[in-house]
């Protein structure tokens, strides 16, 4: 296999060519003349980084424009502005749902998409690549002498019993702020009603609300925060590391599994590009990479089958409900009601 | 189909072409009312879903001071993709204003009331099934209708349509080879009455007039009936001939023997010559014709007889030997020596025994007749049932023997010997109805020989 170097281009911020807000562009030169592949993702481009040069260690002549948003700008660019991407990447499900079902995606077959498990796509035109447990996060020295949480109620039960311990020391997403916080809070809303009691318990004890897992996660190693609640787990444990005072915790009631998607979308220069690489982040060597050198977790219906606390959210149109505006509202006014005391 | 027939096509053919013109029918009527069933099943079960969720998502509609309250619940919008992985959308309405959803779903006009209705519907160039419901809510002090959309693609429809139709294909052709492997079946058991009566018609002998008995299905009675009643007829007429030629005969013959005796007693008053001859040639022609009566007679018999069909136990041997020294008389009358070589013992054989002696009796009545005074007639049965009758008379003259044994047909050169032409006629019917056969050769050195093999069972 010959080696194929990347151009690392230039960092292009916000507002060049788009009227959405662009994080990073990063452009991983092909052979000159080549197709051009653009990718449009939630997801940092060192992870991504080495899925791409393989991808271009077997397609040589594609030159890759990786451009990194956040969720809501990345269905914003699509949704709203036509934007031309051949991939849209996105940790959002609800929003990737969104997108598919009003019909911004093309659809996709092949034998990768066949070989997905049913739960990680949805009518051939949005496909779960990683999958990733939503975790709680403890710093253990924190918890001196107190057990680990290993439930919802657990967690409750010693907030209860020492408010004092936990006061202004627990974190949380604020759903206001960050999408992926809206998806696991509505989905643990629809999961069970102990989130309301939690949202109760931690609203009293002046919660620290964020709105990204790395703050949080920063926060717990340090020890400022005792528990960070609903963290995406493949990051917290990258960098909490193994030996540091934080411990990752699935919650053994229901451990939500968040589904990272991918879609084609109606607006592709370039859908055949687009759908090689998808079809390469599903078939076996990208899985395997992506395990490997991502640090994101590979799709694993085994792993699911065997920890039966894991439940994927589901790829369906229940998503959509929590996309509606007035949904959107009365959840976020409940959510603060309940979180925001005075 | 029925008009592309000939009369003369085959019942069975006409049956398996019907048969199976009706089972196609029938098979494409099942593939219509399958597929007109499944869909309306498929159909019924999608809205039903459709349904559900639009009346789950009208119930949780709150009224109040501060505007319309929606939450959407979660398995409204769930359970729509429980058949299937369709696009679907929906829109909440208060008069014509949208609360929430898609603003540009149309709304059906004509859908008032509060129950909860269908529609088909075109959305983002897109055919959609929409179900609708109307729900009264207390909003701001006034009743005011809201109404609820959702609508759905019809992907999961379809498809579902299509499998239904593959299977309702597959089943109609099913249906159609196993109803044409039936009507192949039927067509065969039903012409078997009659395959088999036109069977056990055809193996019947020529002279095999007793009715036709076997039990036959109700539609072909007449048919036997008839054939029946046509044999009977047939008989009866038969019957009544052969009675005619036998009474005749009958009353022919006992005038005859009467004129035969006066003329002899007027033969032996008479002086004169002349008369004499001419009476002399009275008594031939009075012989002449005795004679024809009684083959006449006998070749009835034969006829009628061989119908009956006896079975006598008869010994050869002792028949033979029998009608041969009955012919003693005649023989010496003609100066002709008969010589009978028979075996020792009995050779037996069981069949009328007027019809193998009458038989016997006109062929060697024939041999002795047709040789000349002073010759030799030589009679001989083998244990295996063969009788040769050899003569040295004036043999066949080239004429074929089949021809012989017609009725009433004689030879070319027999104008000088009294006959009917019926002796050889009875004895090759006798022979025919016994099983045996009959052959006449012209012998070297003149005369004719004539083997009779018996059928001795």
């Amino acid at each position: 296999m010959r080696h194929v170097g990347f151009a690392l281009g230039l960092m292009i911020w916000a507002g060049l060519a788009a009227a959405f807000e662009i994080e990073e562009v990063t452009v991983f030169e092909g052979a000159a003349g080549g197709p051009a592949l653009h990718v449009l993702s939630t997801t940092d481009t060192e992870a991504f980084a080495p899925l791409i040069a393989a991808f271009q260690a077997a397609n040589p002549d594609v030159t890759v424009h990786y451009t990194v948003a956040n969720s809501q700008e990345v269905y914003a660019a699509v949704y709203d502005e036509g934007a031309a991407f051949d991939l849209v990447v996105s940790s959002a499900m609800d929003l990737q749902m969104k997108l598919a079902n009003d019909g911004f995606a093309v659809p996709h077959r092949s034998g990768e998409t066949e070989a997905l498990p049913a739960w990680a796509r949805w009518a051939d035109q949005l496909f779960a690549f990683a999958q990733e447990p939503v975790v709680l996060i403890a710093n253990r020295d924190s918890f001196d002498g107190m057990p680990l949480p290993e439930t919802r109620d657990d967690l409750i039960r010693l907030m209860r019993e020492y408010p004092e311990r936990f006061r202004g020391r627990i974190g949380t997403y604020d759903p206001n702020l960050s999408g992926a916080g809206y998806l696991f809070a509505t989905q643990d809303a629809r999961q069970s009603d102990t989130i309301w009691r939690l949202a109760e318990v931690m609203g009293g004890l002046e919660p620290a609300l964020f709105g990204s897992s790395g703050a949080m996660i920063d926060g717990v190693r340090s020890g400022d925060l005792m528990v960070a609640y609903n963290v995406v787990g493949s990051y917290a444990a990258a960098r909490l590391g193994e030996d540091g005072p934080g411990v990752v915790i699935e919650a053994q009631d229901f451990t939500h599994v968040l589904l990272r998607t991918a879609l084609i979308p109606r607006t592709a220069e370039a859908p055949r590009q687009g759908a090689a690489f998808l079809d390469f982040l599903l078939s076996e060597d990208g899985q395997r990479l992506i395990e490997a050198d991502t640090g994101l977790p590979r799709i694993n219906e085994a792993a699911l089958a065997a920890s039966p606390h894991l439940r994927p959210i589901r790829l369906d149109l229940g998503l959509l409900v929590f996309v509606d505006p007035l949904m959107r509202q009365r959840f976020l006014a409940e959510w603060t009601a309940a979180v925001l005391q005075p | 189909m029925i008009g592309l027939l000939r009369p003369s096509d085959s019942i069975r053919r006409r049956l398996v072409l019907q048969l199976l013109a009706v089972a196609a029918t029938l098979a494409v009527l099942m593939f219509v009312l399958v597929r007109t069933v499944a869909d309306a099943a498929v159909e019924k079960a999608h809205d039903n879903l459709l349904g559900a969720a639009t009346l789950a998502i009208a119930e949780e509609l709150r009224g109040g001071s501060d505007g319309l309250s929606v939450d959407i619940p979660y398995a409204a919008f769930a359970m729509l993709g429980a058949a299937g992985q369709d696009r679907m959308f929906y829109r909440i309405l208060i008069g014509e204003e949208t609360v929430t959803g898609y603003a540009d779903l149309p709304a059906p006009a004509a859908a008032r009331g509060l129950g909860l209705t269908f529609h088909n519907a075109d959305y983002l160039d897109l055919p959609v099934r929409m179900a609708v419901v109307n729900r009264s809510v207390q909003v701001d002090g006034r009743s005011q209708t809201v109404q609820v959309l959702v609508a759905q693609t019809l992907a999961a429809r379809e498809a579902l349509n299509d499998q239904m139709a593959y299977r309702a294909a597959g089943l109609a052709l099913g249906f159609f080879a196993l109803a044409a492997l039936l009507s192949v079946l039927t067509a065969r058991s039903v012409l078997q009455p009659l395959n088999n009566l036109a069977e056990a018609v055809g193996r019947r002998g020529p002279h095999d007039l007793r009715p036709v008995s076997r039990d036959v299905p109700s539609e072909l009675a007449p048919l036997m009936g008839a054939l029946n009643g046509f044999i009977s007829r047939l008989r009866g007429s038969l019957s009544r001939t052969e009675t005619l030629i036998t009474e005749a005969a009958h009353h022919v013959r006992t005038p005859l023997a009467s004129l035969r005796t006066q003329t002899e007693i007027a033969l032996r008053q008479s002086d004169d010559d002349a008369t004499r001859a001419t009476l002399r040639g009275v008594i031939r022609a009075v012989d002449d014709s005795a004679r024809s009566a009684g083959q006449l007679l006998d070749h009835a018999t034969v006829v009628y007889r061989s119908d009956q069909q006896a079975d006598d136990a008869v010994d050869l041997t002792e028949l033979v030997r029998g009608v041969a020294q009955s012919h003693q008389a005649l023989a010496d009358m003609r100066d002709i020596e008969v010589q009978v070589a028979v075996p020792d013992a009995p050779v037996p054989l069981s069949f009328d025994r007027l019809l193998l002696e009458s038989a016997l009796r006109n062929l060697i009545d024939n041999a002795i007749k047709y040789s000349d005074p002073g010759g030799e007639v030589e009679v001989a049965l083998t244990p295996e049932g063969v009788v040769t009758v050899l003569d040295r008379g004036r043999g066949l003259k080239g004429v074929d023997p089949a021809t012989l044994t017609g009725r009433f047909l004689r030879g070319q050169n027999v104008d000088d010997v009294i006959g009917s032409g019926l002796g050889l006629t009875i004895v090759s019917e006798v022979a025919k109805a016994q099983g045996g056969s009959l052959q006449l050769v012209e012998r070297e050195g003149g005369g004719v020989c004539a083997t009779w093999v018996l059928h001795l069972g």
